[in-house]
């Protein structure tokens, strides 16, 4: 039987049941290759629900430094009997299946093209333990202590994790050690020469972290100052109120009397969510929710209401598989449009498009400074991929002299000098009012805040042409978002290239290695990624310069091509489109594909 | 906060509160709502609370979503900023901007269609945190500005205007504040000021969530026979429980009451409630029986008014969420941002 020789470079995916306790286990396996200076990326796939579905860990090793979804599998540690079937034909040729042998299973059930690691994994872990619950979780450590024989990693790298996670707990210490040891031993004595894929100590992690977009998002959130968080609970954006939470109460909490620096509210629902932040913006807070799709959908006819009275909002959308329920647990980059023009009537919104973690840390901050600056809603769009899996990225970094950007709020001190006061006036031509916080002055800058329409002092007016004034204004102000937003990311290829490709959000790593690769085969292309609406004119320069533009997007109906047309005017036929929407995560092997078949396509139609 | 007072222009012999501010200091613009309706007692009954405590008009925040109740905050306290935000979600605007200072006195004014029919359940989850407020519901069982339906605070039998029945139950706004935690809980009816007035300040005395909910007649769609959300339905059918006065530090107002039972109470800011007790052994502190004399009052067709019930000791939103005394939206990046070393210590954690 061949066996796939690989050092540094290879997949394992975990196959286990859900709730079994193997996701910490797992998440462990990965650290451990990352302390052993070697790049990884995981990747959680999971059903919704909580237990006893199917869920499947993937780690990709990659020396090279490639984040993105490799595809195919190396190894696959099938430890449920559910998804046996599948989860062995997804096998590559020459790759291994490592497996509880302590069940017999029928020899018709092995291919013949990959190698079996038998391990009795049940019979170890119930010969050691009486506990039903103990012989469940010790078993997940006991493969763990078997992979770091089979693969190299160094045991002692993984005793020094368990310590670091029950430094709280130390009684649990021991006991996972000895378990971890249990596995290492035996595939020590029993499973020699068994596994050609090999970790080695290399020097590639440098001072990269390891952290989910949702935490980071939670901190994002702390840094840029929200003091008012309201949400309801919905995969895949939850997590984003509870990291926020967990970095309040160690950040926030006053260390004199012990109170919060911080209100969190678990609304109702969506609708409440966004009330409740808009009630807050308006009065002077920073204020935020994180959703998901659906929960975009309840909040349309606030968001139209933030956007026509002004009010500045933070809007933390966690894509997922749309439409409807669609596939809570799989990620898309498809609330594009929704969010873009949420609500009925003329409306456009900000959207910032970060592609990783680090990126999503540092937008959450800075969408606070443009809500209040531009008064108006701030959607951070990331989605399931960056927020609930591990990413390996930049150290995340603050500017300490770095100061809030609370926008134009008159003060009473300006009031009380005579300063005119029309909170939908331009005085600045930039087209963004001033406003006043309630409880400011006794006599002046108080007005009403309606979603009806007014004049530029805030009265309410039916006139056509007060109307038009006041949504030119918003369409002006639309266009100073421009000069605030992050700008694309441009690259030119080294060679001097006759075709663009346009991506963004968290089709970045895989993005990079394609690109890689198809420079490798003489396809070079200028790249643009795209981190915000509205597009400045960067974007249409950039798109104009060649005859034909790649997109590439997590959805099925080409939404960025949908906007960049509508906003930029471009001819539609300039785009090619590259669409990758079934819910897994995309992966360089598919834009790569995708890319060459046109390619080479475009260069057979000149030559004929 | 208060900045330097304002100028005043006033006849000589209008009356001034302790803080000098007049009457017309509480007044907004023109009432643009029908001749003789409800709501328009109701908007004065505030303006007259608001003097009479002396409130500073720009220390308050009103706030309404849509109809014509929700119209209101825009005829008085032309000092104070107001929300008219979209139909049924007032609560949580109002939430939201409590969450962000608490120091101002927040007035939610809605109406039946608001609260209890498209926005029932932001209602009850309000009143459910404990935001402290003053939620008043100007309730006359129809929407008006559409032209006479039926909300559903419409009693089961009453006919509308063009002839329609209502088959439908009705929902008692005042039952379902008791039932998720209100914890100052009044009805009143438009057309007695008495009573309104000196209700709507112990409301806005109390510092946790104060619900009144005032029947309010419609005189353009629900002011005939057959509605009980009529002038003629409710004068006969109400059933006063108490009569409230507030004294000291303040002039007391001039209720009158018939003789019976009082009580006096101690109020946060320093007030006194004077309670004369009409029903007897009627007791405003009792939630259970309150709901119990409700539930048999309303079966022998009486509208039971005045105070309802009243917890004395009431812990708000802020409270159970534990914020610092300083109103979230004064805090600066100095307290909120724990900057750089802060970020040291993520970045070790998650290598």
């Amino acid at each position: 039987m061949s066996q796939i020789k690989s050092v540094n470079d290879f997949v394992v995916k975990f196959a286990n049941v859900n709730g079994s306790g193997s996701a910490s286990a797992n998440e462990m396996f990965a650290r451990s290759i990352l302390r052993m200076g070697v790049p990884v990326t995981s990747r959680n796939i999971f059903p919704s629900n909580i237990q006893g579905l199917p869920t499947w860990y993937e780690v990709r090793v990659s020396g090279k430094g490639w984040l993105g979804r490799r595809g195919g599998v190396d190894l696959m540690v099938a430890m449920n009997p559910q998804t046996w079937d599948k989860d062995v034909a997804s096998i590559d040729p020459g790759g291994y299946l490592f497996y509880d042998s302590s069940r017999p299973i029928p020899a018709s059930k092995f291919p013949g093209d990959i190698n079996i690691i038998r391990m009795p994994l049940t019979e170890i872990s119930n010969a050691a333990y009486k506990d039903p619950r103990q012989r469940q979780l010790f078993k997940n450590i006991i493969y763990i202590g078997a992979l770091s024989q089979l693969l190299g990693i160094e045991i002692e790298v993984l005793e020094k994790l368990i310590g670091e996670q029950y430094k709280a707990k130390e009684a649990l210490i021991a006991p996972n050690h000895q378990a971890l040891r249990m596995g290492h031993d035996y595939a020590r004595d029993h499973l020699s020469d068994a596994c050609s894929l090999k970790v080695e100590r290399a020097n590639e992690v440098g001072k990269r972290i390891f952290v989910t977009g949702n935490d980071a998002a939670g901190l994002g959130c702390v840094y840029g100052g929200a003091t008012v968080a309201a949400w309801y609970p919905i995969t895949p954006s939850t997590s984003v109120a509870e990291a926020f939470a967990k970095h309040c109460r160690k950040y926030r909490v006053d260390k004199e009397t012990g109170k919060n620096k911080f209100a969190i509210v678990q609304s109702e629902d969506e609708i409440s969510a966004i009330g409740t932040v808009i009630g807050a913006s308006w009065n002077g807070a920073r204020a935020f929710t994180a959703t998901s799709g659906p929960g975009i959908s309840l909040m349309q006819e606030f968001l139209g209401l933030a956007y026509f009275a002004e009010i500045p909002a933070v809007i933390i959308d966690v894509q997922r598989g749309g439409p409807s329920t669609g596939m809570p647990t799989r990620t898309q980059q498809s609330d594009l449009l929704v969010c873009a023009y949420a609500s009925h009537g003329d409306t456009k919104h900000v959207l910032l498009i970060p592609e990783d973690p680090r990126e999503l840390f540092e937008f959450c901050a800075k969408s606070f400074d443009l809500a209040e600056r531009l008064q108006t809603p701030i959607f951070v769009l990331e989605d399931l991929d960056i927020g609930m899996n591990d990413w390996l990225c930049e150290p995340f970094t603050w500017d300490d002299k770095r100061v809030y950007d609370r926008g134009k709020v008159m003060t009473a001190q300006e009031l009380e000098a005579g300063k005119t006061f029309g909170r939908y006036l331009d005085v600045d031509g930039d087209a963004i009012p001033y406003r006043t916080l309630p409880g400011t002055h006794p006599s002046k800058g108080a007005y009403f805040t309606r979603g009806s329409s007014r004049d530029r002092f805030a009265k309410y007016s039916e006139e056509g042409a007060v109307y038009q004034d006041n949504m030119q204004r918003l369409l002006r102000k639309f266009e100073t978002a421009k000069s605030l937003v992050p700008a694309p990311v441009i690259e030119k290829a080294r060679e001097k290239a006759k075709c663009g490709v346009i991506y963004f959000g968290s089709t970045a790593p895989a993005m990079r290695e394609a690109l890689a690769a198809l420079a490798a085969d003489g396809i070079h292309l200028d790249t643009m990624r795209l981190r915000a609406f509205p597009f400045s004119e960067a974007v249409t320069d950039f798109i104009n310069a060649y005859d034909q533009v790649f997109l590439v997007e997590q959805n099925r109906d080409a939404q960025m091509r949908s906007l960049l047309v509508n906003e930029c005017g471009i001819d539609p036929a300039r785009f090619i489109s590259i669409l990758h929407y079934d819910g897994q995560v995309i992966t360089a092997r598919f834009i790569i594909n995708a890319i060459a078949e046109r390619m080479s396509l475009t260069s057979r139609e000149a030559a004929e | 906060m208060t900045y330097i007072a304002k100028p005043k222009l006033r006849h000589p012999g209008i009356p001034v509160n302790k803080r000098g501010f007049t009457h017309r200091d509480y007044e907004g613009s023109i009432s643009t709502l029908c001749a003789g309706c409800g709501h328009d007692s109701i908007s004065f009954a505030i303006i007259q609370a608001c003097f009479e405590l002396n409130i500073e008009p720009h220390r308050v925040a009103k706030l309404s979503g849509i109809g014509c109740s929700s119209k209101t905050p825009d005829y008085l306290l032309g000092q104070s900023h107001g929300f008219n935000s979209v139909h049924g979600r007032m609560p949580s605007v109002l939430t939201g901007a409590n969450l962000a200072n608490k120091e101002l006195l927040y007035l939610g004014v809605s109406g039946d269609g608001d609260s209890a029919s498209i926005g029932l359940g932001q209602f009850v989850h309000c009143v459910r945190r404990g935001v402290n407020m003053v939620y008043i519901t100007e309730n006359n069982g129809v929407y008006g500005l559409t032209k006479g339906q039926f909300s559903a605070t419409a009693d089961k039998g009453s006919k509308s205007k063009a002839g329609g029945f209502n088959a439908d139950s009705p929902l008692d706004l005042v039952s379902m504040a008791l039932m998720v935690g209100a914890t100052f809980v009044g009805r009143s009816f438009s057309g007695d000021k008495t009573q309104m007035v000196p209700l709507i300040m112990a409301a806005m005395s109390h510092p946790g969530p104060a619900f009144i909910d005032i029947v309010s007649p419609c005189v353009a769609f629900n002011n005939h026979a057959g509605s009980t959300k009529a002038y003629d339905f409710v004068r006969e059918h109400n059933e006063a429980v108490n009569r409230l006065d507030i004294m000291e530090p303040r002039e007391a107002i001039k209720v009158e009451y018939a003789p019976g039972t009082t009580e006096e109470v101690a109020l946060h800011d320093g007030g006194t409630l004077k309670l004369a007790k009409l029903a007897a052994n009627y007791d405003p502190f009792d939630r259970i029986g309150a709901m119990n004399y409700l539930q048999s009052r309303a079966a022998a067709g009486e509208l039971v008014t005045g105070l309802i019930y009243m917890d004395n000791g009431p812990k708000d939103m802020h409270a159970n969420l534990n914020t610092v005394d300083a109103p979230l939206n004064r805090l600066s990046e100095k307290e909120l941002c724990p900057g750089s070393a802060g970020l040291a210590a993520y970045n070790a954690s998650h290598s």
